[in-house]
């Protein structure tokens, strides 16, 4: 009674168009059996109140005109309320006013109609459910015998199919069509090689630290033990493009006692006693890490939680960074103010494939 | 049928009933749209064409009129809307930002928020239908696959469904980074640290997407023309092929009395369903109109306007961009490599390719499935989950794999809420990632099989009635109610298929795929319980 079948041989593309025999789909390997329950027919349609008592159903009827007349009430409320409830300018209190005000009209415009139709369409319009049958969704075989006649001749009558050379030439020639709209592309970005803008930054050897973002500079002795400032290099918000150059100068600055510091070799002068500065980008994909925690001195990506650990010169302790934080190498001029000893020693930010 | 009564001479003059002016009139323009579009045949085609009903149909119905809210509400704010990352000193009415130097962007976004009347609720009526209809496009697609509704002939337009899902979310996100805010420029620069990670060609990507280095001053301008030009029109076009289709193939319905594989059970487009739908469609935007008139969505003006410095503790991106941005959080640390002289960011890569196969399992899905089966016939009964317990269970586990992903968007809120620390829940969520999944399936898989196996029951000996009767011979029985035929019916009339097997190929071979399809075959369909027979039926009623 199990009819088995390994594949769909029978159904082969287009060879049922050539045979007369109706088209019956492979089942795969599904268990067609003989002895299914066989399907008892529609239940007899149930009556709704609204088709017994008549009562019930001026009552219906009822309903959805005083719906579909609060709809109209709600409609002109939205539009009385527009004017009624106007914005005071500085006056958040207005604008929810407004807001709250407009909106319940224009929702009770929606909803009465809305509820009111499926009400109507519920209780009022047609109960019982009607019968349609399906098709198969392929054509039928006179159809497909016409269509594929049709492409045929299509054929013969252009040629396309013996004429390799046109046909090759014009496939060839739409291919390059599209062409010239990839390449008028390139100007979408200046001409400059990006590599190299991502591997310097604004800072250089005597650029004062200033205060992001009102870009006061920053006196040594202002830099308390356990504090923490935001720092821009001098000058940056005089710039043009400033928001460019912030995004890869933004320092964060903090104070630790030198002998919580482990300094590796050559960063040794890199540090004013126990002042660091480090890049505010994170090494991850490039979000502000923003979050000092002062007791143990770990610096914390709010996007995706990356730690970084400021006594180990910024080493990543947690998330998935990969890098430090690039060090600024700070001294003091002869003001006392805190100063960028050179540029950033490797790119800042995001990893990038021509980084290293 | 209209067009008849224009021409009552060749109605018998004693049937023909009084015409009213207004039918006369309807009549009378019914004849001349017909007598130049022909559009009577539609009329006749579509007019009475019958849907099936069921309450999950109803979810691509909220995803389309929710569009539909979203097209509305956004065409309004574009009059106000100024695309332009030209900086502008804040002038408007709200106070705690005045004087403020921010893009003409986000200051036309304050604008439409504080000074326009209704621009605030329309913002928020844009975002919530926004959020509403990717939502319901992902309930939608759960309801489609768990029911098996992409089956041939289906496959096609589930593909077109899975576009919409990748387009809609990508209309959320540029729509999301257009007010140029302090969060959604964050959102942006995510974006822009995941170009750069892409090997050989990613940081031209991001280059050419920001027109010079992030953030440049180009990029909301051209995140607007996707935004409301060509992502738009390449959905509607979709969202017209995804309909049209649904149409040629008219809509599946569940098993039931009367219910075939070869026919449509249901209401009819006029009067019936187009009343249920057109009105359906007034309360979806009525209730999202409600929502915007109560629930503030995205205060922008809390956030302030972009800069690549600050940045605050908590914040969570739209709720469908959650599962990319947790896949990032769950890389394990020290995922970047030099190799070759060049930096592969695997803590990047890695997420783009799990996101890339998981999407693109979901999108080959009724391939895999059609070929396990080798079933070619047309499917226009939908499955009930129980029936098909393997797919049911890799859908659970498909469910908990984005769930554990959606879930780690929110580590850090996660471990503030519940006092425990934040490596703790990174590192339970990794594991969960891999785990869940697997539990999913297996708890899945069980439930279906025993309530296969109940229904089984139920339909072969009945239900308990929980009457009990006292013998003559002193002993006391339960008497079971056996089910009338048409409850039976929906409990017994599924597919049933057998594990393939192996056989040689016409060069008498057994090829490689031939042996996995077999072992995908069999495990989808070793523990199936077989549907019951009228044979059992018969049989059973003896004892």
């Amino acid at each position: 009674m199990a009819q088995h079948d390994d594949g769909g041989t029978s159904t082969a593309a287009g060879s049922a168009v050539e045979k007369a025999v109706p088209f019956v789909p492979s089942a795969g390997t599904a268990v067609v059996t003989s002895d299914a329950i066989k399907n008892p027919g529609l239940p007899p349609h149930r009556e709704r109140v609204t088709d017994l008592d008549p009562k019930k159903d001026r009552q219906a009827e009822r309903r959805v005109y005083t719906l579909f007349y609060l709809s109209i009430v709600g409609s002109v409320f939205a539009v009385a309320a527009y004017i009624a409830f106007p914005i005071t300018p500085g006056d958040t209190a207005s604008v929810r006013l407004n807001t709250l005000m407009l909106g319940l009209g224009i929702a009770l415009g929606m909803l009465g109609i809305g509820i009111g139709a499926i009400y109507w369409s519920k209780n009022l319009m047609r109960g019982d459910e009607l019968t349609e049958s399906r098709h198969l969704t392929r054509g039928s075989d006179a159809t497909r015998a016409r269509a594929a006649e049709i492409m045929h001749e299509g054929n013969v009558e252009s040629g396309i199919g013996r004429r390799s050379l046109i046909r090759n030439s014009l496939i060839g020639a739409l291919v390059a069509t599209p062409l010239p709209a990839i390449v008028i592309f390139r100007d979408l970005a200046p001409a400059k090689d990006p590599v190299k803008l991502l591997k310097e930054t604004m800072w250089a050897k005597g650029t004062r630290l200033t205060r992001d973002p009102t870009g006061t500079p920053i006196k040594a002795s202002e830099v308390t033990l356990g504090s923490v400032f935001h720092v821009i290099p001098e000058g940056l918000n005089d710039k043009e493009d400033r928001l460019e150059e912030k995004a890869k100068a933004a320092v964060l600055l903090m104070r630790l006692k030198p002998e919580d510091l482990h300094v590796s070799k050559g960063r040794e002068t890199w540090n004013y006693n126990g002042i660091v500065a480090y890049s505010k980008i994170c090494t991850h994909v490039g979000c502000p890490v923003a979050l000092y925690e002062q007791q143990t001195h770990h610096l914390l990506c709010p996007c995706h939680s990356s730690t970084f650990d400021v006594t180990n010169e910024c080493e990543v302790i947690f998330g998935p960074a990969k890098r430090p934080l690039p060090q600024l190498p700070i001294s003091v001029d002869s003001e006392g103010y805190l100063v960028a000893q050179s540029d950033f020693t490797e790119p800042v930010g995001p990893s990038f494939w021509e980084r290293s | 049928m209209t067009v008849t009564t224009t021409r009552p001479a060749e109605a018998p003059a004693e049937v023909a009933p009084p015409v009213s002016r207004g039918s006369r009139f309807t009549g009378a323009a019914a004849n001349y749209i017909d007598e130049r579009t022909s559009i009577s045949g539609l009329v006749k085609e579509l007019g009475r064409k019958i849907f099936p009903d069921h309450w999950s149909f109803m979810l691509g119905e909220v995803a389309l009129y929710s569009f539909i809210t979203i097209l509305l509400s956004g065409t309004f704010l574009t009059f106000f809307f100024q695309p332009s990352m030209a900086e502008v000193h804040y002038s408007g009415s709200y106070v705690p930002l005045k004087g403020i130097d921010m893009s003409a962007a986000y200051a036309s976004s304050l604008d439409i928020s504080f000074d326009i009347r209704g621009g605030l609720l329309f913002r928020q009526i844009h975002h919530w239908a926004a959020l509403l209809f990717i939502a319901s496009i992902g309930l939608h697609m759960l309801r489609v696959y768990f029911t098996g509704a992409f089956r041939k002939p289906r496959e096609i337009n589930w593909v077109i469904g899975f576009l919409l899902l990748i387009l809609a979310m990508a209309e959320g996100f540029t729509g999301y980074s257009l007010p140029d805010d302090l969060l959604s420029g964050n959102g942006l620069r995510i974006i822009d640290g995941m170009l750069k990670g892409i090997p050989v060609v990613g940081t031209w990507i991001s280059y050419l997407l920001f027109g010079g280095e992030f953030p440049s001053t180009d990029i909301v301008a051209r995140l607007f023309t996707l935004h409301i030009l060509l992502l738009p029109a390449i959905l509607v076009a979709a969202l017209g092929l995804h309909l049209l289709l649904m149409v040629v193939n008219k809509h599946t319905q569940f098993a039931g009395p009367g219910r075939t594989n070869d026919n449509v059970v249901g209401v009819p487009v006029l009067p019936i369903f187009a009343a249920k739908a057109g009105g359906f469609f007034f309360v979806v935007f009525g209730v999202i109109v409600l929502i915007a008139s109560f629930f503030t969505i995205n205060p922008i003006w809390n956030y302030g306007p972009y800069d690549p410095s600050p940045v605050s503790a908590g914040t969570q991106p739209d709720w469908y961009i959650g599962f990319a941005d947790g896949a990032l959080r769950l890389v394990p640390p020290g995922w970047e490599f030099v190799l070759w002289d060049h930096t592969w960011s695997f803590n990047i890569i890695l997420v783009l390719a799990v996101v890339g196969i998981f999407l693109a399992v979901v999108a080959a899905y009724p391939f895999i499935e059609g070929w396990v089966t080798g079933d070619k016939r047309e499917h226009h009964i939908a499955d009930r989950p129980r029936n098909a317990p393997v797919r049911t269970a890799i859908g659970a586990a498909g469910v908990t794999f984005y769930a554990v992903l959606w879930a780690a968007a929110s580590s850090d809120l996660i471990a503030t809420h519940f006092k425990v620390t934040i490596e703790g829940v990174i590192h339970v969520l990794q594991a969960l990632l891999f785990i869940g999944p697997v539990i999913a399936y297996f708890i899945a898989k069980r439930v279906c099989v025993g309530l296969q196996k109940k229904d089984r029951e139920i339909a072969l000996h009945g239900f308990e009635s929980g009457r009990i009767v006292r013998l003559p011979g002193g002993e006391y029985v339960e008497v079971h109610e056996q089910l009338d035929d048409y409850e039976r019916w929906r409990l017994v009339s599924y597919n049933d298929y057998k594990p393939l097997m192996i056989r040689p190929n016409a060069e008498g071979r057994i090829t490689m795929s031939q042996r996995m399809r077999a072992s995908m075959s069999r495990w989808f369909f070793e523990d199936r319980i077989t549907p019951i027979s009228q044979n059992e039926i018969e049989s059973g009623e003896h004892h």
